[in-house]
């Protein structure tokens, strides 16, 4: 027998039984579709903790206060504040392969504006901040490095502040008081939207860190410091210069470091870590549900072949090979657990749809789960339809069709 | 001339466990082109044992059958396969067609697994032929429920028929009918076999027989008689005594 009419016969014989076909790809179905949904959640979490990272800015290191390297009684990160303005400078001046650094202060305030208020985030920042960050304007311009030297009254703001402060007029030029000091608004930021934690990361105040410091926050510690490296293979250099020019300055060691140091790429791996543990766990889960299905395959095809031993008699009375009525079974198998697998694809890109509109989850479907996902129905429709197909083979002509 | 099926002292024991049944002991039996012989004997005597051997079904014990000067017993579970589905039609005892499968497809099945690969118009234009031959041809897209006994008969018969064999195998074809859908079973068996078809049948009633050239009668697994006919019924004018008579019948009602 030819494969074109293997499959015909196939189709037949599960058309003959379309309801039970349905339901046996069922387990399929739900086998695929739970696997494509959960792999689409994890890559959807991975792309977005991916897109996060990307936007802190190209080849970036973090600078921040306190150490996370030991236990015992030290203060965690961003804790005691310990770096200064003259960190940042000796960082400036000699680490050569930094081109761009950015001290940071943080604090939150009320602010004023228009006769509205709103209390927000404001941010200390270096002039070279929004091109570390590569977070492009909107309007106007970013503040300079004099206005950073010379304690500048100026600020850039985020679109959540010109929503709410500024509804009907344009927000440069005109007059924002942070905590009662009046800043001149000389730039709007391009909208950033929210954050994976779901933070509204356009809802801030941009000023020099010299002015948030001295004006708003009256603090003499900065919280980190931004630097940028050259590329990307300088980073780790950058990263070696910096944390032995600090442990100068500070009097420490490595026992005793009082600050850290991290760069963009063990973020991104500590991330990855977490979102690929995830993926994977969720894959695992909905890998069991395929086995389930394939158990399910096995079982009907195993009481189909019982219940058609007659029909396997008929068909070797007048001429099929053994071989012929395996392959007769084993594609009624993968016919039906690709069928199931395409309908489960179909399924799962929905369900992933769905679970994105409704729970805001990030998700994406993945080429490569899909193609993953429909082999593997297939296989295991070949592998759990592989034992019933061989014992249909095995059948005696004349015992079969004497079989009542 | 060499006979079509050439057995010798084919002997068929079953041995289930404790009990062994010696169902056929020792035929010897040759049957040439173009012969058509009933199979008569009281039930257990061993007829559809002998079928099957003949079937290519089953193997015998011992003895040896020569199928077109073939032994058999040098085929391969395989080869046999390719003989019944080239050389041999089987008409069962039962219809034994498949369910929830429309006559059409049923009678195709045999070309499924031919060693030559029929397109499936042609496929669809020969059983077409083969169920015009047994009158079914206003029935090919019926399911074998939908079919009365006599028809289910006939579609098995198209389908022994499909891949134009050289010995026809029957028993017990006409088991389940009446007898008016008995002669026109007849008739297309002594049609076929005018056309050159070997038949073999295997049948209970003496007047069925007699449509036959030749009657093997069996008792317990051994050959008793055989006889050639010497007053053949002839199915053709048989159906047209059957209709006068039944046009008389409704003259009278
Ligand atoms: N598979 C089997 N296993 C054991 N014994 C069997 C088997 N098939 C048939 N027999 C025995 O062999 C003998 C002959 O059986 P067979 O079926 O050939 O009879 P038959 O002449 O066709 O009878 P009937 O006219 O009732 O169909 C019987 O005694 C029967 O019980
Ligand atoms: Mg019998």
């Amino acid at each position: 027998m030819h494969i074109g009419s293997t499959v015909t016969v196939s189709f037949r014989a599960l058309r003959r039984n379309a309801m039970r076909s349905i339901l046996t790809a069922l387990g399929i179905i739900i086998g695929v579709g739970a696997v494509i949904a959960m792999v689409s959640i994890g890559n959807g979490a991975k792309s977005m903790v991916e897109a996060q990272i990307a936007a802190l800015g190209q080849n970036v290191l973090l600078i921040f206060s306190g150490s996370v390297n030991q236990g015992g009684a030290r203060s965690g990160s961003f804790g005691a504040g310990t770096l200064t303005i003259e960190d940042a400078d000796a960082i400036q001046r000699e680490i050569t392969t930094a081109i761009a650094i950015s001290p940071e202060v943080r604090t939150s305030a009320q602010i004023l504006a228009n006769g509205l208020n709103w209390s927000t985030q404001i941010l200390g920042e270096g002039a070279d901040y929004l091109n570390i960050r590569e977070w492009p304007l909107s309007d106007g311009t970013m503040f300079s490095d004099a206005d950073v030297r010379g304690v500048g009254k100026v600020c850039i703001i985020g679109q959540t502040i010109v929503t709410q402060l500024y509804p009907d007029i344009s927000p440069i030029g005109q007059t924002l008081r942070i905590r009662n000091q009046p800043f001149k608004v000389v730039g709007v930021l391009a909208a950033k939207g929210l954050s994976v934690q779901g933070t509204d990361q356009d809802d801030l105040v941009i000023v020099p860190y010299t002015s948030a410091m001295k004006r708003v926050a009256k603090q003499t510690m900065l919280r980190s410091i931004n630097v940028q490296a050259g590329n990307a293979d300088l980073i780790e250099r950058t990263q070696n210069d910096i944390i032995s020019l600090l442990r100068q300055r500070h009097r420490t060691t490595e026992q005793t470091d009082d600050f850290t140091v991290r760069n963009q790429q063990e973020i991104a791996d500590a991330a990855n870590a977490t979102s690929n543990t995830m993926t994977l766990l969720l894959g695992a889960i909905a890998g069991v549900s395929l086995i389930v299905g394939g158990i399910g395959i096995m079982n009907i095809m195993l009481v189909s072949v019982t219940e058609r031993t007659r029909e396997i008699g008929i068909r070797l009375a007048v001429g099929a090979h053994g071989k012929e009525i395996q392959l007769q079974f084993l594609t009624e198998a993968v016919v039906l657990s690709a069928f199931g697998g395409t309908i489960g694809i179909l399924v799962g890109i929905g369900a992933s749809e769905l679970l994105s509109r409704l729970n805001h989850w990030p998700t994406l479907v993945s080429a490569t789960a899909v193609a993953v996902a429909f082999l593997f129905s297939a296989a295991v429709g070949m592998i759990f339809g592989y034992y019933p197909a061989r014992k249909a083979s095995l059948l005696d002509p004349i015992d079969a069709l004497r079989y009542e | 001339m060499t006979p079509v099926v050439k057995i010798e002292d084919v002997h068929k024991i079953y041995d289930s466990g404790e009990v062994k049944v010696h169902a056929v002991r020792g035929i010897t039996l040759d049957l040439y082109k173009g012969e058509m012989m009933a199979l008569m004997g009281a039930s257990g005597s061993g007829k559809s044992t002998l079928m099957n051997t003949l079937g290519c079904l089953d193997r015998p014990t011992s003895g040896t059958y020569l199928l077109d000067n073939i032994d058999i017993s040098t085929l391969d579970r395989n080869e046999l396969a390719d003989l019944r589905n080239e050389k041999l039609g089987f008409v069962f005892q039962g219809f034994n067609l498949l369910a929830r499968t429309t006559a059409l497809e049923n009678v195709e099945l045999p070309m499924l697994y031919g060693k030559r690969r029929v397109r499936s118009r042609e496929m669809q234009e020969r059983a077409m032929h083969c169920l015009d031959i047994v009158g079914l041809s206003d029935r090919a897209d019926h399911f074998p429920s939908q079919l009365s006994g006599g028809q289910q008969q006939r579609v098995a018969i198209a389908r022994a028929l499909v891949n134009q064999p050289q010995v026809l195998l029957a028993d017990e074809p006409t088991g389940n009918l009446d007898s008016k859908t008995s002669v026109e079973v007849m008739g297309v068996f002594q049609k076929l076999n005018d056309e050159g078809i070997t038949i073999v049948m295997v049948t209970h009633e003496l007047d069925i027989a007699n449509y036959c050239k030749r009657n093997l009668v069996m008792r317990d697994g051994r050959v008793v008689s055989d006889t050639p006919v010497a007053n053949r019924s002839i199915a053709e004018t048989e159906m047209k005594r059957i209709h006068e008579a039944e046009a008389a019948a409704k003259l009278i009602a």
